[in-house]
């Protein structure tokens, strides 16, 4: 434990590393994943259209999906083999990057994003949209006014977006492959010293981990009390 | 058909507060007319709601429309609002025909603005909301155009407070105090004070006798209660099922109703 703490205050540069490939996949990751998931969860809150009940079905299984099989998934999509990773195109990122792990992941949390985004928006008084396009909104305006008033719940969806992606551990195995100085993010780093023995590190990467999640939860109720 | 021949002049006016003639007591035939409404109808899945055939809403008079709820009144301030296109027949407003082939100019929709019955305040300080409709149309939300507005209605003292600590009353006058900031050409309240208590009925009643009087602001009212209208209006309309029944000046329409349901309505003998 004693010797768990010295590692991080030391500031080792291995930790370092994978501390900070974490931050930038999940980051990353999340950065898209709540472009695409708000506008998403928006469209399907707000308007009523053929196959809406479709999509939210889709979302809703999407939430409970289980990573790894995501991992699994996006595997067979890039590896040489599948249908994506035998073209060579440019766009789309080889197995054992952190590009892929970064597919890997907003395929997770983009459907958490949306699902709650979705909840929250579906949750403001109806009579808002009236009031609010009697004042002189226009359209832009009333979806903006929505979403403000859900902006609680909104910033709870993306809470849950970088909850789920920051711990996962599955999907990054598979895509990943835990390469040390590649693509070693905190979780994968934890199985595998864990295995090793290694534990004073494990908990090292364990208490990293915890302190990211509870410092953005931090950070995230100081930005909601400050709300009406 | 159009029985006032009088040409609007002001269409091309999108913004600037119109210095409107001053409401004349005796609401002429001759008056200028605002809104102008024929065969107009709105149809729910097959149900017809609202089938007015014509009416003319003058500019600067307090209108009332009474009738018991469920009648398509507020179907009426909706389509008057531009928020729903009526599905047969057009409303004339400021030389603008509005018939639901398209959806109504945004600038013209801004020059009018609805007091709903239950008034929906933003998750925010009062004072922004009463600035919120300037801002939605890009200007910028002058404190002391706020403070005047929120004085106008007794709550400059709560500009700072967050509008979900109000009262009902409390937040039914910043709903007016926001709708009354916009300077609109007509403004429509929707049973504004049904669910306040008479102290509250009382200043707002004042405040919305002010503003027309003042401001020569349109007001559209509608009520289920008799006395408010006769305390207010200068016309009022009895509408059931959508249609109206009659419309008249508000002397004539109390005291001599030329339609036995209005007579009944304005005693409190109908019954629904």
């Amino acid at each position: 434990m004693l010797e768990a703490l010295r590692l991080i205050v030391s500031g080792d540069p291995t930790l370092f590393e994978i501390v900070s490939l974490s931050l930038r996949v999940s980051g990353i990751a999340l950065v898209i994943s709540t472009a695409l998931g708000i506008p998403g969860g928006v469209l399907l809150g707000l308007n009523r259209f053929a196959g809406r009940r479709l999509a939210v079905t889709a979302i809703y299984t999407g939430m409970a999906f289980p990573p790894v099989v995501i991992g699994l998934f996006v595997y067979l999509m890039l590896s040489r083999s599948g249908p994506l990773g035998s073209h060579n195109w440019p766009l789309i990122p080889a197995l054992f990057t952190p590009a892929a792990m970064i597919v890997a992941q907003v395929i997770i949390a983009f459907p958490l994003v949306a699902g709650f985004t979705m909840a929250a928006v579906t949750g403001v008084d109806p009579a808002l949209r009236l009031q609010v396009r009697a004042l002189g909104a226009s359209k832009w305006q009333g979806t903006w006014a929505v979403l403000d008033e859900a902006r609680i719940g909104v910033i709870a969806a993306v809470v849950a977006g970088f909850g789920g992606i920051i711990s996962e551990v599955g999907a990054v195995m598979i895509v990943g492959g835990n390469i040390e100085g590649r693509t070693r993010v905190l979780t994968t780093a934890i199985v595998l010293e864990t295995s090793k023995g290694n534990f004073d590190l494990a908990i090292a990467l364990g208490i990293i981990l915890v302190s990211i999640a509870f410092l953005t939860n931090f950070i995230v109720v100081r930005l909601q009390g400050r709300s009406f | 058909m159009t029985h006032n021949p009088q040409p609007m002049t002001d269409a091309r006016d999108g913004n600037r507060p119109l210095a409107a003639p001053a409401a004349a007591p005796d609401t002429a035939p001759g008056a200028e007319v605002l809104y102008t409404v024929r065969h107009v109808t709105k149809r729910y899945e097959g149900r017809t709601v609202l089938d007015v055939a014509r009416l003319d809403i003058r500019r600067g008079e307090i209108l009332a429309i009474i009738g018991p709820s469920g009648m398509g009144k507020s179907t009426f301030l909706r389509l008057l609002n531009f928020l729903e296109p009526p599905t047969t027949g057009e409303i004339r407003f400021r030389g603008v025909v509005f018939d639901g082939s398209q959806e109504a100019p945004l600038a013209l929709r801004r020059r009018v603005t609805t007091v709903f019955q239950q008034p929906v305040l933003l998750r925010r300080t009062v004072a922004a909301n009463v600035g919120y409709g300037l801002r939605l149309r890009g200007q910028s939300d002058r404190a002391d155009r706020i403070h005047a507005a929120l004085d106008e209605v007794g709550l400059g003292r709560l500009a700072g407070q967050p509008a979900r600590t109000l009262s009902g009353g409390e937040a039914q006058r910043v709903a007016l105090a926001r709708a009354m900031i916009l300077r609109p050409d007509a403004l429509l309240l929707d049973e504004p004070t049904a669910n306040l208590d008479p102290y509250n009925v009382g200043l707002i009643e004042q405040i919305v006798a002010r503003l027309n009087r003042e401001q020569g602001t349109t007001i559209v009212l509608v009520t289920h209660n008799v006395f408010q209208a006769k305390r207010l209006a200068q016309r009022v309309a009895l509408m059931l099922e959508g249609r109206i029944v009659e419309v008249d000046e508000a002397g004539p329409f109390f005291d001599s109703p030329r339609d036995p349901r209005t007579a009944a309505f304005v005693r409190g003998e109908m019954i629904y």
